[in-house]
């Protein structure tokens, strides 16, 4: 069986709906992300892309709140249509 | 007690609550401050603390933990009731925090913000809904909430809160809550759902006696783990679960839902945030920003200037005739701290904006734009302002390090902040450029070496930052979590008391350390005395004229000062950089403030302490000095060394006084001081010796 690459907040595209679907427990960046609401099977969507690539701004849980791609390696997500 | 998560409006509600009976109190070691104040309106004398926001009681740096024990009571005074304050317009996450705080046992009070936001869009929270489910009073933070705090410190009670629990957890709750039965101890669910999850001190302690319940609970987490259910997100996920039944339960639609409009906020960041006019705006904005610290601070620099000597001039005769206590009442006490004072109009004028650009929500977006940037050195978004701000003065920069709320990055952006080259860096590049640079090279050679020199600290702070980083903030790292608040109007008391509270901070610390610090420096230059009877005779003695006589005196008095005996003894320490005792004496006269540099090169090139950095006599004087055997003491390499040395030295008393404030400890500055120095005296010396091999 073929390995899909998991998809991270590195491939969001503005206007992007996506779904946690799941957190690296070792990290401790994955924890403050819970506590900001992205806990598994929480939905988000993108609203936009800082202009020089990074961060990217999304809202979940009802407010908006920009995160960087890079420091949210530990959690995967999937996207919605 | 006032607690919630940043942005949930609880400033505004301390405001309105305590009015401007406000103290700024701060905690050893962090860099945390908290605002005391009393309520109003109410004959009791309650005691109201603001403490930081925070978004969670147990994921937390050092610093949002001595804010989290502060606001429960665990670092000092009891707490009698926590006002929690909870942002209507985004319940679940402001649910969660309070989901942790409702187990700490201490009482709450709900103040729901943001509530007329609620109404715009056609929903409301129920209030009464609210309150059945959370187990607490809720009150509008619109309403009496001086009232509601006073009528609920009279009958206070803990919230017993039942989390729902998933069926795994609930079976292993209820078998762990019978093993305890059988020992004689009663506990409710949420109580082993505690122990089970975040286990108190006390509890371990209990565990500790009772060996097979350990095992038991051990066993029961080890299950739990196994079924992918590890601790902490399984908690996380369980008060969001909580979280999010309650907000669908108490919110309730009254207007039918229309076509769904874009919000206000939506709108303006359309533009605000957008790749060219977000950008455009984004440095509109700060070129209107640090113009007005030039511009508009400027006269009011200048009167503060004025008032000091004016009221120096008034306390002349305050003397009795003693040039001593004149000296140290006009020089050292009326001086050293009006040097100080003249810094507030820019302070001010700086929050003035920090505070309408964060009360309005524009400064998270500005963040946002820059965040790319300065993360790249190890920075984040919100370092902008204090980098940009030390290019007028270090100070407010320093001070506007608190936009900042993760302390990493606040310490190293203050460590940074002096590295820009403030305004009184500026007349020693005039200086030094006019008397060696321009003559020599010409004016765009001239130009060049004043931009260079400006941009000299900006590409030193981001090795610094790295090394900062890596080795010496070791610290846990959070992720950088922006939130994005809709806009509002700044209200006028929230900003106005931000002003209130900076001022009164600043100059507590220019009235207390920097006065120390004043009187010791001034004492240095002046003593041991040197007073010949005969001025004049003594210089015809040392062979000056009598029209240099005084200049002479002033000469030698700094020159057999301690400072000037300190730089004799230093002097060959600063050789291999070029610099004469002269250089060396004027550069530690220059460590209290460095703009005193010029009027010292004035007293040791014998011109007297009248120079400024326009004099044609001094820049003569310097480019004719030589060392005693006659080569030329300021050949270019020497000039460029001391620019240097003068663009990345720590030589401001008053930027380290205010490091010691912001952070509040001695480590920070000492840090401070010691990287800048040195990284000072090894440029100076390394310019030196590349130049003299290329015979500048």
């Amino acid at each position: 069986m073929q390995a899909v690459a998991p998809m991270t907040f590195a491939d969001l595209r503005a206007g992007m709906s996506a779904r946690v679907v799941r957190v690296d427990e070792d990290c401790l960046e994955s924890l403050r992300l819970q506590e900001m609401g992205f806990t598994v099977g929480a939905t988000f969507q993108v609203l936009k892309v800082a202009p020089l690539g990074d961060p990217v701004e999304v809202q979940v849980r009802g407010y908006r709140v920009c995160l960087r791609k890079n420091e949210c390696r530990c959690i995967e997500i999937e996207p919605l249509s | 007690m006032l607690v919630g998560n940043p942005n949930a409006g609880k400033t505004t509600l301390f405001n309105r609550l305590t009015g401007a009976s406000q103290k700024v109190a701060n905690y050893p070691g962090v860099t945390v401050e908290s605002v005391v104040g009393t309520l109003r309106g109410t004959d009791s004398s309650v005691t109201v603390v603001d403490v930081p926001g925070l978004y969670s009681l147990k994921t937390s740096s050092e610093d949002e933990r001595v804010a989290a024990d502060v606001a429960l009571g665990k670092d000092g005074e009891p707490v009698d009731l926590v006002v929690y304050v909870l942002d209507a317009t985004n319940l679940a996450r402001n649910l969660f925090l309070f989901s942790q705080l409702a187990e700490t046992e201490v009482p709450i009070l709900v103040a729901l913000t943001m509530t007329d936001r609620m109404g715009s869009a056609g929903q409301r929270v129920q209030l009464d809904a609210l309150q059945a489910a959370l187990d607490a009073p809720v009150v509008d933070a619109a309403g009496d909430v001086a009232g509601a705090i006073e009528r609920t410190l009279a009958a206070a009670k803990p919230p017993s809160l039942r989390l729902p629990l998933t069926p795994e957890v609930e079976r292993e709750v209820d078998a762990l809550r019978e093993l305890m039965a059988r020992r004689g101890v009663d506990s409710t669910r949420a109580e082993i759902r505690q122990d089970l999850f975040n286990p108190a001190e006390e509890f371990q302690a209990f565990l500790h006696d009772f060996p097979e319940v350990r095992e038991s609970f051990e066993a029961a987490r080890d299950r739990l783990e196994r079924l992918g259910m590890r601790r902490p997100s399984v908690d996380v996920a369980q008060r969001y679960r909580w979280a999010d039944e309650i907000a669908a339960q108490v919110i309730a639609t009254d207007a039918a839902p229309k076509v769904r409009r874009r919000t206000g906020t939506e709108r303006l960041d359309a533009f605000l945030t957008h790749r060219v006019y977000g950008l455009l705006t984004f440095v509109g904005v700060m070129y209107l920003v640090f113009q007005s610290i030039y511009t508009f601070a400027a006269p009011l620099m200048d009167a503060i200037e004025s008032a000091f000597g004016w009221l120096g001039d008034q306390a002349r005769p305050l003397s009795g005739g003693n040039p001593m206590v004149e000296s140290f009442i006009v020089d050292g006490l009326i001086g050293g701290v009006g040097g100080v004072i003249v810094f507030l109009p820019q302070i001010l004028i700086l929050f003035l904006f920090i505070s309408l650009l964060e009360g309005s929500g524009y400064l998270a977006r500005a963040a946002f734009l820059m965040d790319r940037l300065l993360g790249w050195a190890g920075l984040n978004g919100r370092a902008f302002i204090p980098l940009l701000s030390s290019y007028a003065c270090a100070i407010p920069g320093i001070m506007a390090a608190r936009v900042m709320p993760d302390p990493k990055s606040r310490l190293a952006t203050i460590l940074v902040a002096p590295l820009m080259s403030c305004s009184a860096r500026l007349p020693v590049y005039v200086v030094l450029i006019g008397a060696i640079i321009e003559p020599q090279f010409g004016a765009f050679w001239a130009g060049f070496t004043l931009f260079a020199m400006h941009f000299l600290g900006l590409v030193v702070a981001i090795p610094v930052v790295w090394l900062l980083n890596r080795k010496v903030l070791k610290q846990r790292r959070l992720p950088f979590v922006l939130e994005l608040p809709p806009y509002q109007w700044p209200r006028a008391r929230d900003v106005g008391l931000a002003l209130l509270n900076r001022a009164k901070v600043f100059l507590k610390t220019a009235g207390t350390i920097i006065l120390a610090m004043s009187i010791v420096i001034w004492a240095a230059g002046s003593f041991p005395r040197f007073t010949p009877a005969d001025p004049v005779a003594a210089a015809a003695q040392a062979g000056v004229d009598a029209d240099g006589a005084e200049a002479w005196v002033q000469q030698e008095q700094l020159s057999r000062s301690y400072l000037g005996q300190f730089g004799h003894t230093l002097a060959p320490a600063f050789a291999p950089a070029g610099f004469d005792w002269r250089i060396t004496t004027a550069i530690f006269a220059a460590f209290p403030a460095r703009e005193v540099v010029v009027p010292s090169l004035g007293i040791l090139f014998r011109l007297g302490g009248d120079v400024d950095d326009g004099s044609d006599d001094l820049r003569a004087a310097m480019r004719d000095a030589t060392w005693p055997d006659g080569r030329r003491l300021f050949t270019p390499s020497v000039a460029i060394g001391l620019m240097v040395f003068f663009a990345l030295c720590a030589q401001c008393m008053a930027t380290l006084a205010a490091v010691k404030r912001e952070t509040n400890s001695w480590k920070w500055p000492a840090i401070m001081f010691g990287y800048m120095t040195g990284l000072a005296y090894v440029f100076a010396v390394a310019i030196h010796q590349i130049g003299k091999l290329f015979g500048v």
